[in-house]
């Protein structure tokens, strides 16, 4: 956590300080509803505590640390530090060092890899069409969304934070990646299997 | 310091503004399924949740992209038990986020999601 604030006090330094919020921040965007599907998948399981468990251990075969974990809401947090560096990117380093003095050189070193998983129950794809009238004399159309038994969606999302050979922040960012998702769920399939069958 | 440690002089707004745009309250009794849908809301926006407690009813969630948008939002419920009182408040890199429109975006998002109105606190 104080490496999350010490990134954030970076970035605002990088952004410089009274950069305002962009508005597309906190509104949704054609790409949010690609992503969802990206980074959602649907598991027949017999209880949500169950899937829980099989992504957690999912997420320790892939070297994860639990950072934080809510059951009754389905949620898991982890994240590992990892080496960042890219033959390529030390090479170019190497050669503005060479060229403009040591200061010049800069890459990618550390990363830090944040995974937050998070279930929920699966809802039917006939939902009840609900169509009522308010207190206040407003008519609301909606779909009530039905939950199906034994079925149950795990989001995964992964962000990582990068730092260079000095320490400093160079990249935030999420991943979309849809390759490291299908890989994700393929392994989340097998441990949903194990865990079925009560094999370790 | 001091300013800083209680953002005291916040543009001159009272916590009482703030407090007015940071809130709204939703008809429904069902407090995890609020949390649930504020969660999923956020998933949607983009953020990663950091931290999520069904007894506290809060759920912090950041956004990395290329900056680092962090959000606490708390639930409540109402004095009559027929509303949740949703709290959110976010930082944007080092700084609060005062202004009302990102935060009525994103009762906007969240109403989507709950098939709810969001309505004003008084």
């Amino acid at each position: 956590m104080k490496k999350l604030i010490a990134c954030s006090a970076i970035v605002g330094l990088l952004a410089g300080c009274v950069q305002p919020i962009p508005p597309e921040a906190l509104q949704f965007q054609p790409d949010n509803l690609e992503n969802r599907q990206l980074q959602s998948r649907k598991y027949d399981i017999k209880s949500e505590k169950e899937l829980l468990s099989a992504s957690n251990n999912v997420l320790q075969d892939m070297g994860f640390n639990l950072d934080e974990s809510n059951m009754p809401l389905g949620v898991i947090v982890a994240s590992k530090s990892r080496d960042a560096t890219e033959a390529g990117q030390v090479a170019g380093a190497m050669f503005m060092a060479f060229m403009f003095g040591a200061n010049a050189a800069s890459y990618d070193k550390v990363q830090k890899i944040r995974a937050s998983l998070v279930t929920k129950p699966a809802s039917s794809n006939n939902p009840i069409a609900v169509d009522v009238k308010t207190k206040s004399g407003k008519q609301i159309k909606f779909d009530q969304q039905v939950p199906v038994a034994n079925s149950y969606i795990v989001r995964v999302t992964f962000q990582r934070l990068v730092w260079n050979q000095k320490g400093v922040m160079t990249k935030i960012e999420g991943i979309n990646d849809p390759e490291i998702y299908q890989e994700f769920f393929d392994k989340l399939s097998k441990s949903v299997f194990l865990q079925a069958q009560n094999v370790n | 310091m001091k300013e800083r440690v209680l953002d005291s002089s916040a543009d001159g707004q009272t916590s009482v503004q703030l407090r007015n745009i940071q809130t709204r309250s939703f008809d429904t009794s069902d407090k995890a399924k609020t949390m649930r849908t504020i969660i999923a809301t956020l998933q949607d926006l983009g953020f990663v949740v950091d931290k999520a407690d069904l007894d506290l009813g809060t759920v912090s969630a950041t956004k990395l992209n290329g900056y680092a948008l962090r959000m606490t939002v708390s639930v409540r419920p109402s004095e009559s038990g027929k509303a949740m009182i949703v709290r959110a408040n976010a930082q944007y890199n080092t700084t609060p986020v005062n202004d009302p429109k990102p935060y009525q975006d994103f009762f906007v998002s969240l109403q989507k999601s709950l098939f709810l109105t969001a309505n004003n606190v008084d």
